[in-house]
């Protein structure tokens, strides 16, 4: 009981904290530096569950990219430096109850489940986990890369897209568009 | 350090997810709630692959990959919202309707 109630706490500061953060921030630039931190702490955990190679991963591809992503549409997009986002006092009402109306129902089921059906186990090595991702799961991996093209082409098609009905209310309606776009 | 702990503390996660999901307006934010949601659901995967023995880790791996074909995406769509109406409210997308 101890020890749960350390992980707990563990949990709390790594994971728990900084995802309140991330939802509560006003300023989207903190948000996604807690959103860093967040995951950041997932690794952790990740270590901790003995999945040294997927903690890797995980601070290489969302805390090295996907993080540094965010950052770059946040500054793209905002439109001064106090950009602070209002957000209505019924509606938080609302997100809190429903948040905390998910989190009830799934709790009490995970809590009057027999969990001790599930020993802790060894966790596949990172050779093994290779020789399973080209072996077994090949068809999803390759499949999994076609999307990442797919993804990657279609962002900079809709980035880099000239707007057929420009809208001559927004003064920003032709920014961005700078020299170089293809018509 | 149990199955059950790891669970409700996935499951909090993924509620302060919704919360996000349901309060933010900008959509910037929203990729945000959702990339915590994600996280929560790669916590399950990997507290499994723990406890029990399921094949958690290359599932992560694969979620890894579409959660990051999301955020190019979902990025891309808010650079462009952002050149059509100069802010990233995510009420001004509602001209994509129908």
């Amino acid at each position: 009981m101890n020890g749960e109630l350390g992980f707990g706490a563990l949990a709390f500061v790594l994971v728990g904290f900084p995802a309140l953060r991330v939802v509560s921030s006003r300023d989207l630039v903190r948000a996604v530096l807690w959103l860093a931190v967040t995951l950041l702490g997932t690794a952790v955990l990740y270590a901790l569950l003995s999945a040294p190679f997927l903690a890797g991963v995980q601070v290489l591809t969302y805390v090295g990219g996907v993080v540094t992503l965010m950052v770059f549409g946040v500054m793209v997009t905002r439109k001064h430096a106090g950009n602070t986002v209002p957000v209505e006092a019924a509606n938080r009402l609302r997100g809190a109850l429903a948040a905390l109306g998910f989190f009830a129902a799934l709790a009490w089921a995970i809590l009057r489940t027999d969990l001790s059906g599930f020993p802790p186990v060894s966790t596949p090595s990172t050779q093994e986990l290779a020789q399973a991702l080209l072996d077994r799961y090949l068809l999803p991996f390759e499949v999994a890369s076609v999307l990442l093209l797919a993804a990657i082409v279609s962002a900079v098609v809709l980035a880099r897209r000239r707007d057929p009905a420009p809208d001559p209310a927004s003064p920003v309606e032709r920014r961005g568009l700078g020299e170089g776009s293809t018509p | 350090m149990t199955l059950r702990a790891l669970l409700l503390v996935a499951t909090a996660l993924f509620s302060v997810g919704i919360y996000g999901l349901l309060t933010r307006r900008q959509a910037v934010a929203l990729l945000l709630s959702i990339e915590v949601m994600a996280n929560a659901a790669n916590l399950v995967f990997v507290a499994f692959a723990r406890y029990g023995g399921a094949p958690g880790h290359p599932l992560v791996l694969f979620a890894l990959a579409v959660t990051v074909a999301e955020v190019a995406v979902g990025l891309a769509l808010v650079l462009l919202l952002y050149r059509r109406h100069g802010d990233t409210l995510l009420e001004l997308a509602s001209e994509a309707k129908g």
